[in-house]
């Protein structure tokens, strides 16, 4: 059994006792604990369920490589899934529950499923059994999958995030990341020279492995030169030192993500729980260490079956043992360090097995004197399967796995060599050689990221490069520390060697398989990637079915996919890929590391952006009021606009139906500012205005509107609106409430980069102006009344300002410009005045237009309007496919000019077909409302057997005016359908048959704007 | 994310500040053009592993278009440029050829 031994335990601190849950029971561990080291010390070997077969699952590793230990770590709105326990510290109350598993964590129905599905669950599964027949795949085997596969459960969505975050930049000439005793020298060194140097480390505590494993530096014990070093760096007004935060990711041109936790350890002390550090580097110095990678035998995920580094760690700093009887395997020395301080500390070592023929040097003499036996050449054939370790079969290295002797043992520790961290070397374009001595890929120096001046930013340093003796990482570090400060731009120093001390190492072997020849029955027990359950038998069948590449062999499989990326499975992965394809590992050569390194919290990637500052709200001069008159909000872009204005008691339909009477028939107020107003002014804005509208804008006499659209340059309908000539170089364009950026955007690219030479400004004048429609029949009255109160103003008769023109003026004393256009059919004023007197003049209006019956309206009474009028918008009959013929706009083609922007696009062959869907409006045969994008149907099915689609409703409203449903749409040959009635299916199981019928359902000579 | 100095401003401006506008130096068919031509003009773009010539926009910034000449394999910048010219000034091709002797891109060359 895993507990706690009454020594050691180098971070904990035994005099303060910290209470935990895990599964709603209670446990105890110290401060100083992670969630992990506490949850071995209480014996709880079984962390979570495999996310395929639901095996049991144990701890791995000790760092944020673990792939098995994920849990749910909080409550309510703290509740975060899929949290390592290796890397959450432990905290008075903290809560864990263990996932994947149904009903519990010890009984769990899925692993007597995967037990007997699992000869069908291998590599490609799902492709290969799910496909045919097809409604199996939705009623029977998704609702499987999906019940049973599967990391943590999402949090609540109800509940919002507790937290807050945030974003911090930060500027170094040197950041080094990774704070072991080679990023410590490394800083050290670059400090030395003057360099403004940030130094990250992603645990809570400094030296990383070298305090665990031994040796000494400049004469003191690797804890001691920690802490110095730590002070002196500490003590340097040019170095920043961040512990809690992880570099996620390393980007082009010096940027890299930093990821502090500031409160996971202390929830409830206040203040943002994660700040992402948005930092720029001149140099960055990955010393990131090395990561120690799994054996590959049967059995080697059951609980209780631990990295032998690992489990070291679990002893040395937290005074944790995972087992009384443990095994040792291993190709390497490093592990004998394992067996060595396990049997000082009183653990039985019942086995040492070393896969190399030849053994181990100095240390494993040491572990033979102190009685540990071992023996060379040999392997695990296999781990008993349970809950946890029982039995350990042990056979010869190079055999088929026979032979087995069968030892009784409760943990095996288990060390396949080192590869080198090489993430953020290689997110940003790192290249890799293979080492063949230490059979892992390294860093290759000649081949670095470059950044914008073409010389390498990126430098590895310790056995983040590849070598793992403490005397050449300590070297390695300096040499780095001092290549980044000069790379930096400070003077080049001469490093002094790094003195230390250490116990020397026989080589390492390669093991790929253990045993290296083990059959079939083995290999499917045998684990690669944990986390994704992929299995060396997986891997191998991918090789048979053709899988070469290894980019297709992870999706294929999955290996090296799940959340912990594949830190442990890749080289063991690739070295079996290889060696099925017959090929040499270099060859196959690795999949892409990209970035985060480790998980990272979308909290902390949204920051402060979140609620009302999540986007910056467009509101109108005259917004206060609308909210305080029972505006009902939509958004429109960043702007909100009134949808209607809700009265008392009254429901959303009924105050649009009221709003549309009561413009028809009396007076309407629209709050337009929103429009966009962009200001063309030049000797050659005219011949600028022709280009991008499809009309001829330059011909326009200045006092006379025009209304125009606008394609882009493959010819479909971007945008329209009504243009005002000022003067005789000055056009006002008015555009869509969306497209104001966009347009003035499309006109600044145009003027810029094609026709750079014509002589035109652009100014977006939107928020300048607020901008009034006075609407229906009483529109003139309520302006004259304004005018008359104020002793004179503007003429506003028919004679003086006729339909299509503006003019400047004052009107009721405010200083305006009144455009007489309409967007409703009804007599229609939209009266611009300065923002700044947008609430005055409405406030005017409002009260004058008592007597004439005013209301103000909202966008849905303006759609209805328009739609009763045929008139088109921008984003319900275009979508980015439609183009001006399409909607019989054909009037505001000009024929005289001989280019625009999308014309030539529009002599396309598919742009001429007569086959392209139509504009029409459709009238239901009933009077009823047809759904919104509903499409209609004809004759015969398409090759998916679905019927053939002819068209489809664009605009759909309920016309109070009408007291019927009326619609717009795009239909086959619509314009030659007059009076045909066809069919849309709505998603409600009803047919809705509509008469195909003129588009321009009231008023159609117009008679009523025209008075 | 890149840095890129607008030529404009001068400022060195971050990805966040910037919009990228796709390939540079397009010449624009109209009405009159070939189908081919036309076709070529609207959808073929150059996507090279090396040296390429990019519109910008100091979108976030001053609003200047300008042209950068960088090698999308290394992330090198060789220059930045005005966007008011139909090919990269010789200064510029000078830069490239500095670090990539032999370059070429579409028809212009080192």
């Amino acid at each position: 059994m895993s507990t706690r031994l009454a020594k050691q335990g180098r971070l904990i601190d035994r005099s303060k006792q910290v209470e935990f849950s895990f599964n709603g029971t209670k446990l105890k561990g110290f401060a100083g604990d992670t969630l992990a080291s506490a949850l071995l010390a209480n014996d709880q070997m079984l962390v979570g369920r495999s996310f395929k077969y639901h095996r049991p699952r144990g701890l791995v590793a000790s760092g944020s490589e673990e792939p098995n230990a994920l849990v749910g770590l909080g409550v309510g709105d703290r509740f975060e899934p899929n949290q390592r326990a290796t890397t959450t510290e432990l905290f008075s109350g903290l809560s864990a529950v263990s996932q994947n598993h149904w009903p519990s964590l010890n009984y769990d129905i899925g692993e007597l499923n995967s037990k007997f599905f699992s000869r069908f669950l291998t590599a490609g599964f799902y492709y290969k059994m799910f496909i045919h027949p097809r409604p199996l795949w939705k009623h029977v085997y998704e609702p499987f999958i999906r019940q049973s596969a599967g990391l943590g459960k999402a949090p609540n969505k109800e509940l919002k995030d507790a937290d807050t975050y945030e974003h911090f930049y930060f500027f170094a000439d040197v950041l080094v990341i990774g704070g072991g005793v080679a990023g410590l020298q490394a800083a050290k060194t670059a400090a030395a020279s003057g360099a403004k140097v940030l130094l990250l480390e992603e645990k809570s505590y400094w030296g990383g492995r070298t305090p665990v494993d031994g040796g000494t530096i400049e004469g003191l014990e690797a804890e001691a030169w920690v802490e110095k070093t730590l002070n002196e760096l500490n003590a340097m007004d040019n170095v920043t030192i961040r512990n809690r935060t992880m570099a996620s990711g390393v980007y082009d041109h010096g940027y890299v993500l930093g990821y502090e936790r500031l409160t996971d350890h202390a929830p409830g002390q206040g203040g943002p729980r994660h700040r992402l550090w948005r930092i720029r580097a001149s140099q960055v110095v990955t010393a990131t260490g090395a990561i120690e990678r799994p054996l590959s035998f049967a059995g080697n995920d059951v609980p209780g079956v631990m990295l032998a580094a690992s489990m070291r760690d679990y002893l040395v700093n937290w005074g944790v043992t995972p087992g009384k009887k443990v095994v040792v395997a291993t190709n390497n020395d490093d592990a004998y360090r394992t067996a060595i301080a396990l049997h000082e500390a009183g653990v039985e070592i019942v086995r040492l097995v070393d896969a190399r023929e030849s053994g181990g040097g100095e240390l494993a003499d040491k572990a033979r004197e102190l009685g540990i036996r071992v023996e060379c050449g040999r392997a695990i054939a296999k781990v008993k399967d349970g809950k946890r370790v029982t039995k350990v079969a042990i056979c010869a290295q190079n055999g088929e796995g026979g032979a087995r002797e069968e030892i009784e043992a409760d943990a095996v520790a288990m060390s396949g060599g080192w590869s080198p961290v090489v993430h953020l070397w290689s997110h940003c374009g790192g290249k890799l050689i293979w080492d063949e001595a230490q059979a892992h890929f390294r860093p290759d120096p000649e081949r670095a990221p470059t950044s914008h001046d073409g010389n390498a930013f990126v430098v590895t340093a310790g056995s983040a490069s590849g070598p793992l003796s403490l005397s050449a990482v300590m070297a390695d570090a300096a040499a780095a520390g001092a290549k980044a400060a000069e790379a930096a731009g400070r003077p080049a120093q001469s490093v002094a060697a790094v003195e230390t001390s250490e116990v020397s190492e026989a080589p390492m072997e390669a093991v790929w398989f253990m045993p290296a020849k083990a059959d079939i029955q083995l290999r499917m027990k045998t684990w690669l990637d944990y986390q994704n359950d992929v299995k060396v038998s997986d891997v191998q069948l991918a090789a048979r079915e053709g899988y070469e590449s290894v980019e297709h062999t992870k999706r294929y499989t999955t290996l090296g996919m799940a959340t912990d990326q594949g830190k442990l499975s890749n080289i063991n992965g690739l070295a079996v890929l290889a060696d099925s394809l017959g090929a040499e590992i270099p060859q196959v050569g690795t999949t892409t590391f990209r970035p985060p390194y480790h998980p990272i919290s979308m909290g902390a990637i949204g920051g402060e952006a979140r609620g009302e500052i999540f986007q910056p709200l467009r509101k109108t001069p005259m917004y206060e009021w609308h909210d305080k008159n029972g505006a009902d909000w939509e958004p429109v872009g960043h702007w909100r606009r009134p949808f209607t204005y809700l009265r008392p008691g009254e429901s959303k339909h009924d105050a649009v139906n009221r709003e549309v009477k009561n413009t028809r028939e009396n007076l309407g107020l629209l709050d337009a500012s929103t429009l966009g107003k962009l200001i063309v002014k030049g000797p050659d804005a005219g011949k600028f205005l022709d280009m991008l509208y499809t009309n001829m804008m330059s011909t326009l006499k200045p006092g006379k509107c025009r209304y125009g659209l606008m394609c882009s340059e493959n010819g479909f309908l971007s945008d329209d609106g009504v243009v005002a000539r000022i003067d005789d170089d000055t056009w006002l364009c008015h555009t869509t409430t969306g497209g104001a950026d966009r347009i003035h955007a499309h006109m600044e690219e145009w003027l810029q980069t094609e026709w750079w030479d014509w002589k035109v400004y652009v100014a977006n004048v939107t928020e300048q102006l607020a901008q009034v429609a006075v609407v229906g029949p009483n529109a003139r009255k309520v302006l004259e009344k304004l005018n008359a109160q104020a002793g004179g103003g503007m003429d506003l008769s028919k004679e003086a300002l006729g339909f299509m023109e503006w003019k400047d003026g004052e009107i009721g004393g405010f200083k305006a410009r009144a455009y007489r256009i309409s967007f409703s059919g009804e007599l229609s004023y939209e009266i611009a005045v300065a923002a700044s007197e947008g609430q005055a003049f409405w406030d005017a209006l409002m009260e004058a237009g008592k007597e004439f019956g005013v209301m103000p309206y909202g966008t849905e009474c303006l759609h209805i309007l328009r739609a009763e009028k045929g008139f088109i918008m921008i984003g319900d009959e275009t979508d980015g496919t439609v183009i001006p013929q399409d909607l019989g706009l054909h009037w505001a083609l000009s024929k005289k000019k001989e280019d625009y922007i999308g014309k030539r696009a529009q002599q396309r062959s598919y742009m001429d077909n007569p086959e392209r869907w139509q504009l029409v409006g459709l009238e239901t045969v009933d009077g009823s409302v047809l759904p919104d994008g509903a499409y209609a149907v004809g004759q015969g099915v398409n090759a998916n057997g679905q019927k053939n689609t002819i068209g489809r409703v664009t605009s759909t409203y309920y016309s109070a005016n009408l007291d019927r449903g009326i619609a717009m749409g795009l239909v086959k040959h619509g314009p030659k359908r007059m009076g045909e009635v066809i069919d849309f299916p709505g998603l409600d199981g009803k047919i809705y048959k509509a008469k195909i019928v003129d588009p321009v359902f009231y008023d159609k000579e117009g008679e009523k704007q025209n008075v | 994310m890149l840095i890129l100095e607008c030529p404009y401003c001068g400022v060195h401006a971050e990805e966040t500040e910037l919009h990228g506008g796709g390939e540079a130096h397009l010449k624009r068919f109209g009405p009159g053009s070939s189908d081919d031509d036309f076709h070529d003009y609207l959808f073929m773009r150059e996507n090279p592993r090396g040296v390429h010539l990019e519109r910008w926009r100091h979108v976030n910034g001053c609003g200047k278009w300008f042209h950068a000449a960088r090698c999308t394999q290394t992330l090198e910048v060789f220059a930045t440029y005005s966007a008011q010219t139909t090919e990269p000034p010789q200064e510029v091709k000078d830069k490239i050829s500095a670090k990539r002797p032999g370059w070429s891109w579409r028809e212009f060359k080192g």
